[in-house]
């Protein structure tokens, strides 16, 4: 026998502060709190520390302590070791997970130091001077036709792709209806639509009500392709064909058919009830020259009108493959690092498999410098953005912008749980429980997730000026601004910073 | 039209005058409150007729509180009338007997050195002299099938970045740059350059903070035509840098002023640009200013931002660039460097202080202080 383990969690309600109006039992959407006769009777071994009903107890009553009851410490033989090996001699499968990468590897981003100015050059201040932080995502022209004519006006003769222009090099990434509710997905789109930025819609189709917020939606199409037609690819203000995600590279998706309720059938063109999977390829994509014809493809369907994105997992042969990506008439791959979250992934996948995406974003830029193509593609870093700092770290290393994810939906109240996969969220988030998804306020969620954006651009300015740099574009690939701090020479290498000091 | 970036070209050019120069320019943005680090001054005579070096020597040594006698040089155009149709190369050796004949084979590949010689230098006390300066004229070999300027300027990036002992500092023709680590006195009296007569003359007093006492870190810079003296720190050298790179560029000299001039080669003789658009590149309008734009406007000016974003320069900058045709003078789009600009007969001063130029033209007219930005671009007639 195997016998219970011990609880992960033990949450304590003190009796003197508790007044027992019952907003935790309400609250929790998994069964931690019942009432028993006048006092609240708590399960803690249901407990995920999603703390909604922290967040919900008018006395602070509730108090909420991680593993109270821990196994012999032994450095190698973790407590998720041998818990993953209970599980599996149980039950024989896959053991699931949700959010991000959950080992404790050492964060890259925090091992880099940005440079400000002193003497020598000023800083600048972004209350006084103009700092640019729009950026443009496309193919640019490694030169241009520009004529003279009589007269003096000078005429372009160079015809430009159409680039998509963000007022922020912030975007939020692909997280699809279905995935997560309808409410978050409007939350995000209005917070988009304010700061003038971009949201991808995941592979979940574009639910109606997401129509009005169309010109600042990234259309997915994944292997899957569900909720894929005509009118939706020409809905997107760009599309985005992805091939891969940091939090599982090499595999397809699953959406349980629970969860494929009425609402998300129609939107992803399947039946109600019915598993949504998505296979590990796209099964017309089995090479570099069918992924070119299927960006054509879709290209041509638009008419050449908008951008087409690439979206691959950080893994070893990044770098190659932008190159390769960069051939095809592809506008910008995305980069989506190992530490990518998701609301379902294969723990094996999620904590091992793909690399860093610090190192790949600086190896794919160096690539496709080094192949004199980096104007034709750019280059957007995902997976583990946590403040502006990292959005400033990924784009000295060579990104043109970044996705947030889990820190938009953190934005949101997500406590980074990481029980996604259940479909329970009780924040009304990665869930589509009626009652649950009408937790999330539309009008109060898009206003946070805005104001985190526009924190993170006023950071991003800060930061640009006190480097002395008024565009961001002067920022982009510009390890002489970074230094890094206790790496080592190899991967100071890759990421062609030097060190401090140096 | 009130724009800050349109160009000023002179009317003393050949071609028709975008703007004219105002009466009067207000100083906003002027000369008096930044802060100081090296002094740059550039002079061109519209129809040729030289100079010798002494006045500019006289005009530098005026803004020796902006160096700290650690570097100072000379660019000089029409010098070498002789060997006009051949390359000048100037060479720093570190050690002439052992570093000169992995030159001489380097070159004989190439082509045909017409002559070489010592650069006449004289000693002085404040001049501690660390390399030997040559000079050859040459002549890239026809057979290969390359234009010559490119030969010339893949010869430059080879030999520069092997290190051997050998730094081709200048490589146009009838042009030489003369650079030391000194005060400019000195280096101007050590390369005896009130013995050389030029119709375009730049300089450059330098207050080093990155690579003080090397010779090769001493301003002007050149590649083939183009040389360029520079006032600033470029914070977005990083970028810059890795941009020209992709382009087959090596930069050699540790210090961010050699970017400038493989940009301005890059943009003005590989991609064909006007020098005005290749500046507009290099220190671009904002967003803001050119969604004002009319459309066809707009959309070229656009265009110039997103093919060049990794061109364009940040941080303080004030630039004068020549090559045997014009001599330009920009500044950052904040102009946080000083640059003034005076007209004298056929004469167009650019400079970081006006008393540089009044020491070297007493009778200047006006003086003028470009905005942030905009190009000051004068053309030689004919």
């Amino acid at each position: 026998m195997i016998g219970s383990l011990p609880p992960r969690y033990r949450i304590s309600v003190d009796p003197v502060r508790c007044m027992e109006c019952g907003r935790c039992i309400e609250n929790c959407a998994y069964g931690v709190f019942s009432r028993d006769g006048d006092r609240i009777f708590v399960n803690s071994r249901n407990c995920t520390a999603c703390h909604r009903c922290i967040a919900c107890c008018p006395r602070d009553a509730i108090s909420l302590e991680e593993h109270p009851c821990d196994y012999r410490s032994h450095p190698l033989w973790t407590r998720e070791a041998r818990e993953a090996i209970y599980n599996q001699a149980r039950t024989g499968k896959i053991i699931l997970a949700g959010m991000g990468n959950a080992l404790d590897y050492p964060a890259i981003f925090d091992r880099l130091v940005l440079d400000a100015c002193q003497v020598t050059n000023p800083s600048l201040d972004p209350l006084r001077e103009p700092i640019e932080v729009t950026t443009h995502l496309g193919k640019k022209p490694a030169s241009l036709d520009l004529r003279r004519r009589e007269g003096g006006d000078v005429e372009l003769r160079t015809r430009l792709t159409p680039n998509l222009r963000i007022e922020t090099p912030i975007m939020i990434g692909h997280m699809s209806y279905g995935a997560i509710s309808l409410n978050a997905h409007l939350s995000m789109a209005r917070a988009a639509k304010e700061t003038g930025t971009f949201m991808g819609t995941g592979e979940g189709g574009l639910h109606a009500a997401l129509h009005p917020y169309q010109d600042q939606m990234i259309v997915q199409v994944a292997s899957g392709r569900f909720g894929v037609n005509i009118d939706y690819l020409e809905r997107g203000a760009a599309i985005e064909i992805k091939i891969g995600q940091g939090a599982k590279p090499g595999i397809g998706g699953h959406l349980p058919g629970e969860k494929v309720c009425a609402d998300i059938s129609r939107t992803r063109m399947i039946p109600e009830g019915s598993d949504a999977i998505s296979p590990a390829p796209h099964h017309d994509i089995y090479s570099i020259e069918d992924l070119a014809q299927l960006v054509r493809g879709l290209k041509e369907a638009t008419e050449w009108k908008k951008p087409v994105f690439v979206k691959i997992a950080a893994v070893h042969n990044v770098a190659a493959i932008a190159a390769g990506i960069a051939r095809s008439p592809a506008d910008a791959v995305v980069i989506d690092g190992f530490r990518g979250g998701t609301g379902a992934a294969p723990m094996v996948f999620r904590d091992h498999v793909g690399i860093p995406i610090e190192a790949a974003v600086a190896s794919v830029d160096k690539k496709l410098r080094d192949q004199g193509i980096r104007n034709e593609l750019s280059v957007i870093a995902s997976g583990g953005i946590r403040g502006s700092a990292d959005l400033a770290k990924a784009i000295a290393l060579g990104a043109d912008a970044v996705y947030i994810g889990t820190a938009a939906l953190v934005a949101m109240g997500c406590r980074v749980c990481g029980n996604c996969y259940r479909g329970l969220c009780p924040w009304g988030i990665a869930t589509q429980r009626p009652d649950l998804v009408a937790r999330l306020n539309p009008d109060e969620a898009s206003n946070q997730v805005a104001n985190l954006i526009r924190a993170w651009t006023l950071e991003l300015s800060e930061l640009l000026g006190a480097a002395g740099i008024n565009s961001i574009e002067s920022l982009r690939g510009n390890r002489d601004r970074l230094r890094g701090y206790m790496l080592d020479e190899g991967l100071m290498q890759v990421l062609d910073v030097r060190g401090v000091g140096a | 039209m009130e724009g800050n970036f349109l160009p000023i070209v002179f009317i003393l050019s050949g071609i028709t005058p975008i703007r004219a120069f105002p009466d009067c320019l207000e100083a906003e943005g002027g000369g008096s409150t930044v802060m100081t680090m090296c002094g740059i001054i550039g002079v061109m005579d519209k129809s040729r007729r030289t100079m010798d070096g002494s006045g500019i020597r006289q005009a530098l040594s005026m803004m020796n509180e902006r160096g700290s006698g650690e570097g100072a040089g000379y660019a000089a155009y029409g010098i070498y009338p002789d060997y006009r149709d051949c390359y000048a190369l100037h060479v720093f050796f570190d050690d002439v007997h052992e570093n000169k004949p992995l030159l001489d084979s380097a070159l004989a590949q190439w082509g045909t050195i017409e002559h070489d010689e010592a650069i006449p230098t004289c000693d002085r006390p404040g001049l501690r002299a660390v390399h030997t300066p040559w000079r050859y004229f040459f002549k890239p070999d026809p057979s290969l099938a390359a234009p010559e300027d490119e030969i010339v300027s893949a010869l430059v990036m080879q030999v520069n970045a092997a290190r051997r002992g050998a730094l081709i500092f200048s490589s146009g023709k009838d042009l030489g740059v003369f650079k030391a680590g000194g005060w400019p006195e000195d280096v101007a009296d050590f390369y005896r350059i009130e013995d050389y007569e030029g119709y375009i003359w730049l300089a450059h007093n330098r207050y080093p903070t990155n690579t003080p006492g090397w010779w090769g870190g001493a301003h002007p810079f050149n590649l083939l035509d183009w040389s360029v003296v520079h006032n600033g720190e470029i914070t977005s050298y990083g970028t810059n840098r890795r941009y020209i790179e992709s382009f087959g560029y090596t930069c050699t000299m540790f210090t961010d002023t050699e970017v400038i001039a493989y940009l301005i080669d890059l943009m003005v003789r590989r991609h064909g640009l006007d020098i005005d658009l290749a500046v507009r590149a290099l220190a671009p309008p904002f967003w803001e200013e050119i969604g004002r734009m009319p459309a066809a406007e707009r959309e070229w000016n656009s265009a110039l931002r997103l093919a060049y974003a990794s061109a364009m320069m940040n941080g303080p900058f004030a630039i004068v660039a020549a090559n045997r045709d014009m001599m330009i003078g920009f500044t950052d789009r904040g102009k946080l460097r000083p640059m003034v600009v005076g007209e004298c007969d056929d004469r167009l001063y650019i400079s970081s202080e006006e008393a540089a130029i009044r020491a070297m033209e007493p009778r200047v007219e006006s003086i003028r202080m470009p905005a942030a930005g905009e190009p000051v671009i004068g053309r030689v007639i004919a």
